[in-house]
């Protein structure tokens, strides 16, 4: 099987971006796949169980002390690297910000197609690597593929459910002077603290979102309070996130995350064509407006005509019973 | 200073689009076209840089598509752009995003700038990988997903948000940057705006202008379907039970 090259991106805080399963499982699907890194002198090598974990049959580490001082120019020369070293049918990177702008400058670099966006991959009956793309909020879906050429696939965050078998990964280390005269410097770096309790929005199985119906940033902790009596990640309207009651990380919709979940829940949201875009492809969804035109019934499995503020902390109480009879139940039996 | 904006004529997201099953092509007729939200939230940043520099700063639009793209480039002279150059061939109809990048590469190659800026991802493809394609054949540096930004007359600064953080970032000009929705909030045109608009110019450009020959894309579209439309399903006014008919509803799908 050729090989497939797998971008990893370490990401703000240090480690190894969420991405990273996703972008591995695809690139295990269109043949073997092999993570690719840019990491500063003896420090990419604590990774390697990892990407291991994750499926990855060999880690092509490439050493730069140019890898988080300046922007995609070593995770692009650690591609290039690779590519002539392999010479790998495809190469598939997270749709994020860091790392389109490495699989976008490799693909000019060497005449590469792109696939920008995908949310799954195949291989064709020829062989040929695959893409589908899902199109205008879901409403369409999308097969491509860039016959003859070597394919840069960006993968969308969160969609891609398949994980690939760990391995023991063969390394193989670079050392590598990258020409960054070019590049954009990176001056600060501000981790934000990782929120470990909630699940990350992109990818949840459940998603609790909170529009301008929540009026303000104290009542929005009520969206809050629901996520974790489900388990779900929470997510916002970008009129919720307009008015400063969550950060723009919240966003769901058009230009926001978009979001498959099996449950979606809208709470004081309207519903707008923008928003559906970013989460009607849900498995279930539930809504509770007091508005009862609001479009947001139009698309929602079971709706709710009511006040959120009314509704869902009953809600939560009947949740927190449940759970309660559910533990007696087992007690019981036990 | 010279101030590039890459502005996308786009189908209006405020209805159903859609795309001709037959050609993978957006399907025109279906569909309002309207310039990209996001870039005239780019524009907006080059006009508050030119608001604090009116005699020293040119700001040029710059957009790639048919014939009514043209009309985004008129909004983004009505909004304040000084001029506006529109590369317009009957060979890129449909083209990919690696053409597309080469040919907006090629175009502001010929315009000249000290600055280009994009939107970060547009509404109708979302790929996001345009601007890093375009600074990548010409040569530059990218800001990409700049939720603020700072120009002067030397660099360019901003903060991306990234995975699990942020980060503050500089480039020398010249330089390209691409703009989130938090960058700015467009402003309205002018009346005045409106009309001295008619009067800007308006340059088109084809292929053979930028010395390009109408190669096709390497991109194939194998197949297209379409998701069937939701439908909506059970609808309740709260009667002071409507939490716990949820609860039961939730449970009943094994969803809690
Ligand atoms: C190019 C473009 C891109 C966009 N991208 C996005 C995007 O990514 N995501 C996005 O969300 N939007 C996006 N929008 C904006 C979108 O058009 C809407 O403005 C936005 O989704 C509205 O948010 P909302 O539903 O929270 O607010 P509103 O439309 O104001 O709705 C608030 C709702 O809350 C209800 N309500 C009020 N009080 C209560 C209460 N106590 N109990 C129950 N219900 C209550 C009201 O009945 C109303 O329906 C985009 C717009 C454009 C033009
Ligand atoms: N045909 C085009 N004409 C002008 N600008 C474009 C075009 N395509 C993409 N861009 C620019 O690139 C940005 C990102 O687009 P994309 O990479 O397609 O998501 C857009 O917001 C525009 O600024």
């Amino acid at each position: 099987m050729a090989n497939v090259l797998a971008l990893i991106e370490i990401s703000a805080e240090g480690g190894i971006a969420n991405s990273a399963p996703a972008v591995i499982a695809a690139a295990a699907k269109l043949g073997t796949p092999v993570a690719v890194l840019a990491a500063r002198p003896g420090e990419g090598t604590r990774f390697v169980a990892r990407l291991g974990e994750f499926g990855a049959q060999q880690v092509f580490l490439v050493e730069s002390d140019r890898a988080g001082a300046v922007l995609a120019a070593a995770q692009t020369a650690a591609l290039e690297s690779a590519a002539r070293e392999l010479s790998p049918s495809a190469v598939v990177a997270a749709n994020s910000v860091e790392s389109r702008e490495a699989a976008a400058r490799f693909a000019v670099r060497c005449g590469a197609g792109l696939l920008a966006d995908a949310v799954d991959v195949m291989v064709t009956a020829d062989g040929t690597p695959a893409t589908s793309h899902s199109v205008f909020g879901g409403a369409y879906n999308v097969q491509a593929t860039v016959p003859g050429r070597l394919s840069v696939i960006t993968l969308r965050q969160g969609a891609l459910e398949d994980r690939a078998p760990a391995a023991t990964p063969e390394v193989t280390t670079v050392s590598l002077d990258v020409e960054a005269g070019n590049a954009a410097v990176i001056e600060q770096v501000h981790p934000t603290a990782a929120d470990s309790s909630r699940p990350p929005l992109r990818g949840a199985a459940a998603v609790v979102s909170g529009g301008r119906g929540l009026g303000s940033k104290e009542n929005f902790v009520l969206v809050e309070q629901l996520a974790d009596a489900l388990g779900a990640a929470v997510g916002a309207s970008r009129a919720a996130v307009d008015a400063g009651y969550v950060p723009q990380s919240y966003q769901v919709g058009q230009t926001g995350v978009a979001v498959s979940p099996q449950l979606y829940v809208a709470l004081g949201i309207s519903g707008a064509i923008q928003h559906r875009a970013g989460m009607q492809t849900s498995k279930t969804i539930v809504a509770i407006n007091k508005d009862e035109d609001a479009p947001i019934f139009d698309v929602a499995d079971f709706g709710i005509v009511g006040d959120v503020f009314t509704v869902v902390p009953q809600l939560i109480e009947a949740l927190g019973d449940r759970a309660k009879n559910a533990g007696a139940l087992s007690a019981q039996a036990n | 200073m010279k101030i590039l904006v890459m502005v996308k004529q786009v189908p209006d997201t405020e209805e159903e689009r859609r795309l001709d099953l037959a050609t993978g092509c957006l399907d025109r007729d279906g569909s309002e076209r309207v310039a990209d939200e996001i870039n005239e939230r780019a524009l907006e940043v080059a006009l508050r840089y030119k608001d604090g520099d009116k005699k020293g700063t040119e700001v040029v639009a710059l957009a790639m598509g048919p014939a009514d793209a043209a009309q985004a480039l008129r909004k983004a002279l009505s909004m304040g752009a000084d001029s506006a150059v529109h590369v317009l061939d009957d060979a890129l109809e449909g083209v990919d995003i690696v053409r597309t990048a080469e040919v907006l590469a090629a175009a502001a190659k010929r315009t000249g700038f000290d600055l280009v800026v994009a939107g970060n991802e547009s509404t109708d493809g979302r790929g996001g990988v345009v601007p890093a394609m375009v600074a990548e054949h010409l040569g530059l540096p990218l800001l990409p997903s700049l939720n603020s930004v700072e120009i002067d007359e030397a660099s360019v600064a901003g903060e991306a948000g990234v995975e699990n953080g942020s980060l503050t970032v500089r480039a020398s000009l010249p330089a390209v940057v691409s703009v989130t929705e938090r960058a700015a909030e467009a402003r309205f045109p002018s009346f005045k705006g409106i009309m001295t608009a008619k009067r800007k110019p308006l340059t088109s450009l084809s292929l053979s202008d930028l010395g390009l020959d109408a190669a096709a894309s390497a991109s194939v579209v194998l197949s297209i379907s379409e998701r069937p439309a939701r439908t909506a399903g059970r609808k309740i006014h709260d009667d002071g039970n409507a939490g716990n008919e949820l609860a039961e509803f939730l449970a009943a799908g094994r969803l809690i």
